[in-house]
């Protein structure tokens, strides 16, 4: 991620270069099909957001693109009332519940593979296995995973849904991680050995904070695909109670599917939590969307 | 401690990691191993075995030989799903590169307002296939959707009703969530070229549309197999954007692979025949990943997602 901004100074060269005339058509061009794509990408969420203060009653009569004539706040009463605040609570629990733990193992598993990796051939075969498991979808084995998880007798709770989260986020995370420690100096595990470091603290006293960056990307790319994951709670639970939120949002719109202003309302709510954390930490999301793909 | 790390250690092991230590951290990558043993490895090897046997996901699983496969392979529905699965694979990568291509390119420019566009541009990442597909069902409605909004008569069709249409509307959801992710791919690649090469090429006269095909592009070879492969083996997993939109429907004209499987399995409760399905899934995912990675002339490096 950091090289990435290395090049930097250069792109102002580039734009500020003899060809003026010619380059300044072409950015003509370039910026107005880019307010075209603005208007493309949120209009959706424009409309979703005006809609969700919208009377049930004034729906179907307005423009569907105008503004509310009078702006309310029912839907997002019905929205709340229909317990979201305990989807939301499944959500942080099940997110929370499953990033912590699988960037804890595969930082200790990328930690082990970079520092043993070339004399271990456990450590070499593990590392292959997470490598290949890349490209194994969690679409296509998700009737084996429900049959391990009704035989754990886990059926139906939030641990069924973690466990597998947990599992699937090894992969990417080690290879990520395991790139950020491969960066860091010899010497450094040396004298850390020198010292009489044992190999726990080195992981905690070394690698970690030079890490962190990495750290905090997987964390990020793992919680929001966690966050927003719907094939595991669809097929793992079946009670409300253990409902997160994109599934509470289907069967919402499922229960409430003429009242489109209510339905707004759910899409607005379940997604704010997010918005506002892309508001406070917009580069460290952006760089960990593309964790892996990038560096 | 300290005292028995003698100095002469140093002298012993100057570059390499020593023998004996590796088995003080191997223990470090049991965890993750486990883990991913029982919720990836054996479910791989799970769903090839429950492929036959039948079980309705309740009961007893019972052991049926090829009954399922027979069933699937015979089934004329098969070639169709699969057959919708590459149409809107194929659809939404030619939709999806140029325009990922192009706004990262254009994302790539430092100005102000670039740098605003794009905390906007990249808003539809964030949002869960949920949200998108069921905002985008009430916004298609013929009456009171965009269209009317619009009064653009053209823009009020019956858009998940008709089956060609129905499929463009996937394309286009699609694109829409995933062209900011790779756009920021395309964005990072473009930052990394070297900025020499544009000098060069200004010094020789080259405009910017000329730099952009003799430079950009090609510079971005690796970005774009990278984006590629992505795109290619993450459309067999669209399952929630499509289920949550048209159900596969009208009819099922939008019925792909990871659809079948789950109305198989968990509609039908044919878990057997749905396992088939699963297992054409992973082998195509596979073979696809393969034959992208020998179009890119794979560098033998352990994973093409690195090489970006």
């Amino acid at each position: 991620m950091a090289t990435m901004t290395t090049v930097v100074p250069t792109q102002h060269k580039k734009t500020a270069a003899p060809q003026r005339r010619r380059s300044r058509n072409l950015n003509w061009l370039g910026g107005s099909l880019s307010w075209l794509w603005l208007f493309v990408v949120m209009l959706p969420v424009y409309w979703i957001v005006i809609t969700s203060f919208k009377q049930q009653s004034n729906y179907y009569v307005q423009n569907p693109l105008a503004p509310p004539s009078e702006a309310t706040l029912s839907n997002y009463r019905l929205v709340i009332e229909s317990d979201f605040a305990r989807y939301f609570v499944n959500s942080v629990i099940v997110t929370i519940g499953a990033v912590l733990p699988a960037v804890l193992i595969s930082f200790m598993a990328a930690y082990a593979i970079i520092r043993a990796g070339r004399r271990s051939r456990f450590l070499r075969l593990t590392n292959s296995l997470f490598l290949m498991g890349l490209a194994i979808p969690l679409q296509a084995v998700i009737i084996p995973v429900y049959l391990i998880i009704i035989r754990l007798q886990m059926y139906d709770t939030l641990l069924a849904i973690i466990l597998p989260s947990i599992a699937f986020s090894i992969p990417l995370s080690v290879l990520v991680l395991s790139n950020f420690i491969r960066d860091v100096p010899r010497e450094l595990f040396e004298s850390m050995r020198m010292d009489g470091a044992t190999e726990w603290g080195t992981l905690w006293h070394l690698a970690f904070p030079l890490t962190r960056p990495a750290l905090v990307t997987v964390t990020i790319y793992n919680g929001l695909g966690i966050w927003n994951g719907f094939l595991l709670p669809l097929i793992l639970t079946q009670s409300a109670d253990q409902r997160t939120m994109p599934l509470a949002l289907w069967d919402f719109q499922g229960q409430y599917g003429v009242n489109v202003p209510a339905v707004a309302a759910s899409v607005v709510l379940t997604t704010l939590p997010i918005l506002i954390l892309y508001a406070i930490g917009r580069r460290q999301l952006l760089s960990g969307l593309t964790a892996g793909f990038s560096k | 401690m300290t005292s028995l790390a003698a100095p002469p250690v140093r002298v012993v092991a100057p570059s390499t990691d020593t023998g004996g230590r590796s088995g003080r951290v191997t223990w470090m990558a049991v965890p993750a191993l486990l883990m991913f043993l029982a919720f990836a490895v054996v479910p791989l090897l799970g769903v090839l075995a429950l492929s036959f046997t039948t079980w309705d996901g309740l009961g007893a699983v019972h052991p049926s030989g090829l009954t399922s496969w027979r069933a699937v392979l015979a089934d004329p529905g098969l070639l169709h799903t699969i057959g919708v699965t590459f149409l809107i694979m194929g659809l939404s990568w030619i939709f999806q590169t140029p325009l990922s291509l192009l706004i990262g390119v254009f994302l790539a420019g430092h100005q102000r307002y670039r740098e605003f566009l794009a905390v906007l541009y990249f808003i539809p990442l964030l949002l869960s296939s949920a949200a998108i597909a069921i905002t985008f069902k009430a916004l298609l409605d013929p009456n009171f959707g965009i269209g009317a909004g619009l009064g653009l008569p053209i823009l009020a069709q019956d858009w998940l009703g008709d089956s060609k249409l129905a499929v463009g509307v996937v394309v286009f959801v699609v694109s829409w969530q995933f062209i900011p992710f790779h756009s920021l791919i395309y964005q990072g690649g473009v930052r990394q070229i070297p900025a020499s090469l544009y000098e060069a090429a200004q010094i020789d006269g080259a405009g910017r549309f000329r730099q952009f095909l003799s430079i950009t592009l090609p510079q971005l070879k690796y970005t774009i197999i990278t984006s590629s492969t992505l795109m290619v083996v993450g459309s067999l997993t669209f399952f929630d954007l499509i289920f949550i939109l048209t159900s596969g429907g009208p009819a099922d004209a939008t019925s792909v692979l990871a659809l079948d499987m789950y109305q198989r399995g968990f509609q039908a409760s044919l878990m057997g025949p749905a396992s088939v399905i699963a297992v054409i899934l992973v082998l195509t995912g596979l073979v696809l990943a393969l034959v992208l990675r020998r179009l890119g002339g794979g560098s033998g490096d352990d994973s093409q997602l690195e090489g970006a």
